[in-house]
């Protein structure tokens, strides 16, 4: 079959875009070096929506890029007040859902959503702060898992079924009860077959999933966002592999 | 798929063996249906009648309705039968006799205030029959030794139309079928234009070609009988009294998408008609309307299953419905692709409210014109509405579309009406400005529920009452609906008790823009729409409840030091704020 790539755009703000079919918006908008907002998406793992930060306005309608099928046409505003407004009061949510003491959390200076909240200009929590309580769990010699802080993106349920191979966690309970489980009979992580090297130990966006031991290795100052801005692409690779040399 | 090995099926046998479900058993039950313990234990953990710690051997389900909640008859049940029976909202007693807590609308709003006892409906409970279940309860009586009438759920049928009049014998529908074919059925349904009766309003005849024209290894039919939402109890009725009909509809979609499997996705609510639908389905496949050579056709084949849910509002929503039918947490899918090309276990699948499947069997009988004859040229037909609240006569009444607000409340006897609810918590809130509106998809639709509130209500309670079962009923898949629904009952809530400002108005109008515009669906879209409607037609019922200030905190300071007392053991005059202190 002979298809012509060239002639497939969409406009995102003022730029047009190349795609081809079967890529999102998110996708497509990646490749070509345009920065949407995201937290829940990870190039690679199959996308969820469910942090709706990359919510772009589609010919007028409100839609997760990372979901929506890119199509010839489209017009999409992503770059926009409004939309960076919406995007910062749903970081405030994800903020004040949980226990996010940024200065007593090792994740600080690698953390995106950290990141996110410098980059979308939030200077406090603004809603009120729920204080959850939940359990922490650190019974993995080399992994921890700290639900305080987990924002229930699901990418280390994806990244452990798609990639790693596994299937340790999981989402369970509903509305603000919803939190992480792991796949075993004890429901704790130590008798799962997680690794340090895994994915699903690695791409947590907060400080939700540690690799122990390594927290302090990159001195403040030195850190991915002390170095990089969050709307850089392709960080997820310094993510990753920071992770890994933390490790090593 | 036999109907005793689904996953709900088999956690409500243990819930109702053990009264609970522990870590043990979701173990077990993951081996059994070889599925992750993961996925057992989040399924456990979603839905609101599994629960992870023992209930009592009498337990109860006050329904927090509106019309058909604790509160519908002025006092307070709930607290009253707790008082009574000396136990813990919430709580199970130390005994284990006896556990109460509250659920979402339990859809007896024809009945007043009613509740779940182990699963059971018991309607029109007043403070006497409080009285009478304490003193049973303590008697340790059986339910099947309690009084009978007290289960008796009825049917109030006030305004029969177009559907209600007329009657159908099994088969009818599928011998017209038969006659016209399966282009010539989908033709029919196509010029009648029908459109769902769940509340969004597609049309069925294009979801039915779509789902025909999608290639996938099998097709589906599911019916959608998860009827949560509050205020809404005609299918309650249909499924009782119309079930045939229904099957029928089901049977006639399937023909003409090309299934051979369908399935009644009952809520759990509505456990109690099980045996009525099951027997209908046996006496249908005895008549030969179901299973293999239907009507003694070679090749005709179709049958259905019962799925019965454990308590979740989201699964009325196709996709959440689908997840839950393949024995998951009901979270809503994203879309596309839409179920008419990957439903259940990812193929085409038709999902049809009750109603609209009845409506389907009639119009194959009977044709399109007899039924575009009635409503207006964008809804046609009829729609059959459940009316409760402050009215001479709660019952099911089925109107054409295009009737207005105002007849509606002439007819049912409500001559004090200040405020009519339209579609259930997710519709729409009307004030008498806009009672000449009328029924219609084209303007104010609505899946069923008409709830009336008369002059002595106020408005903000019931505002706060829908913030907080959305509070209740978000699955917690997406930011804007799992953290902005709780925030909205959080800053209601405020207004409620006097600490409100000006400001906190402006920040539920800001919030509610939010939760509405960005959530995954409509759960969360309409989540907020009482508010919005609240905040436009009924202003002052949050500006009465306003502290003077323009801005205030959440929170009462010296209370809150209360817990810094508790742990510093210091509770003298030193450690308190003087009062009225700001």
């Amino acid at each position: 079959m002979v298809t012509e790539p060239e002639s497939k755009f969409i406009r995102i703000d003022d730029r047009e875009i190349p795609f081809v079919h079967g890529q999102t918006i998110m996708d497509a908008a990646l490749a070509a070096g345009v920065y949407i907002p995201h937290l829940c998406h990870f190039p690679g793992i199959t996308p969820q929506g469910n942090c709706k930060l990359c919510t772009v306005e589609v010919d007028g309608k409100p839609l997760t890029a990372c979901t929506s099928p890119a199509a010839a046409g489209q017009r999409i505003r992503n770059n926009t007040p409004e939309l960076n407004e919406a995007r910062k009061a749903l970081t405030q949510m994800l903020f004040i859902e949980g226990n996010h003491i940024c200065p007593s959390c090792e994740k600080t200076g690698n953390c995106p959503l950290q990141a996110m909240a410098y980059h979308l200009g939030m200077l406090h929590g603004h809603f009120p702060a729920q204080f959850p309580v939940r359990e922490v769990d650190a019974s993995h010699p080399t992994i921890m898992l700290d639900r305080d802080r987990c924002i229930l993106c699901s990418l280390c349920v994806r990244a452990s079924r798609e990639v790693d191979g596994k299937n340790v966690f999981a989402i369970a309970g509903r509305g603000t009860h919803a939190s992480l489980i792991v796949n075993t009979a004890s429901g704790k992580l130590v008798d799962s077959d997680i690794e340090p090297s895994d994915l699903a130990a690695r791409i947590c966006p907060v400080g939700a999933i540690l690799i122990k031991e390594h927290g302090y290795d990159a001195p403040i100052g030195k850190r991915i966002f002390d170095q990089h801005k969050i709307n850089e692409i392709g960080l997820e690779k310094i993510y990753i592999a920071g992770a890994k040399s933390d490790d090593s | 798929m036999s109907e005793h090995l689904h996953l709900l099926h088999i956690l409500h046998e243990l819930q109702q063996k053990h009264r609970y479900i522990s870590e043990a058993s979701i173990c077990e039950v993951a081996a059994q249906l070889s599925l992750p313990v993961s996925q057992v234990r989040a399924v456990v953990a979603f839905y609101a009648f599994f629960y992870s710690t023992p209930c009592g051997h009498y337990h109860i389900l006050f329904s927090n309705c509106t019309s058909c909640g604790y509160r519908a008859g002025g006092t307070d049940l709930l607290r009253l039968l707790s008082q009574k029976l000396s136990v813990n909202i919430g709580q199970t007693r130390k005994d284990e006799q006896v556990s109460i807590d509250e659920t979402s609308c339990i859809g007896m709003c024809d009945h007043g205030p009613s509740l779940l006892i182990n699963g059971v409906p018991l309607v029109h409970v007043d403070a006497e029959k409080i009285e009478q279940m304490a003193a049973l309860i303590e008697a340790d009586k059986p339910l099947n030794e309690w009084p009978s009438a007290w289960f008796h759920v009825k049917d109030h049928i006030y305004k029969r139309g177009l559907l209600l009049d007329s009657s159908l014998s099994a088969g009818d529908g599928l011998r017209a079928m038969l006659t016209r074919g399966r282009e010539g059925t989908l033709t029919e349904i196509i010029q009648s234009k029908l459109r769902g009766r769940g509340g969004a309003g597609f049309s069925t005849g294009l979801k039915w070609r779509l789902c025909q024209q999608a290639a996938g290894e099998a097709h589906y039919v599911v019916c959608n009988a998860d009827e949560g939402e509050p205020g809404t109890f005609k299918d309650r009725m249909l499924l009782q009294q119309h079930a045939d009909a229904l099957c029928e509809g089901m049977t006639i979609c399937a023909y003409v998408i090309g299934a051979y499997q369908g399935f009644i996705y009952l809520r759990g609510e509505y456990r109690y008609l099980l045996p009525h639908l099951q027997a209908t389905l046996m006496h249908r496949r005895k008549l030969g309307l179901l299973g293999t050579a239907i009507l003694g056709q070679t090749g005709l084949e179709f049958d259905i299953d019962i799925v019965v849910g454990a308590g979740a509002y989201i699964c009325g929503e196709e996709s959440a419905l689908i997840e839950s039918l393949e024995e998951k947490p009901g979270i809503p899918r994203s879309r596309p692709p839409f179920p008419v090309t990957h439903g259940y276990l990812g193929q085409p699948t038709v999902v049809n409210n009750v109603e609209t499947l009845i409506a389907a069997t009639h119009i194959a009988y009977k044709g399109s014109a007899w039924f575009t004859a009635v409503g207006t040229p964008a809804s046609t037909g009829s729609k059959l509405l459940s009316i409760s609240g402050d009215c001479a006569a709660a019952g099911i009444y089925e109107y054409p579309f295009g009737v207005t607000i105002q007849q509606i409340l002439e007819e049912c006897g409500a001559d004090n009406a200040q405020a009519v609810q339209v579609g259930g918590p997710a519709g729409t809130l009307l004030d008498q400005t806009a009672f000449h509106r009328q029924i219609a998809f084209e303007d104010v639709g609505t899946g069923g529920s008409f709830m009336i509130f008369n002059q002595e209500r106020d408005i903000l309670t019931i505002i706060h009452q829908f913030a907080t079962f959305f509070a209740h009923e978000s699955c917690g898949f997406c930011t804007p609906c799992r953290v902005g629904t709780i925030l909205l009952k959080q800053g209601l809530d405020k207004i409620m008790i006097g600490q409100g400002a000006r400001n906190d108005m402006a920040e539920l109008q800001r919030v509610s823009e939010l939760v509405r515009r960005y959530s995954h669906c409509g759960l969360g879209h309409t989540a907020a729409n009482s508010i919005l409607d609240g905040l436009q037609h009924f202003p002052q019922a949050f500006e009465q409840q306003l502290t003077q200030y323009d801005y205030t905190a959440r929170f009462e300071l010296n209370a809150a030091l209360q817990e810094a007392r508790q742990l510093t053991r210091h509770d003298g005059k030193e450690a308190h704020l003087e009062q009225g202190q700001d």
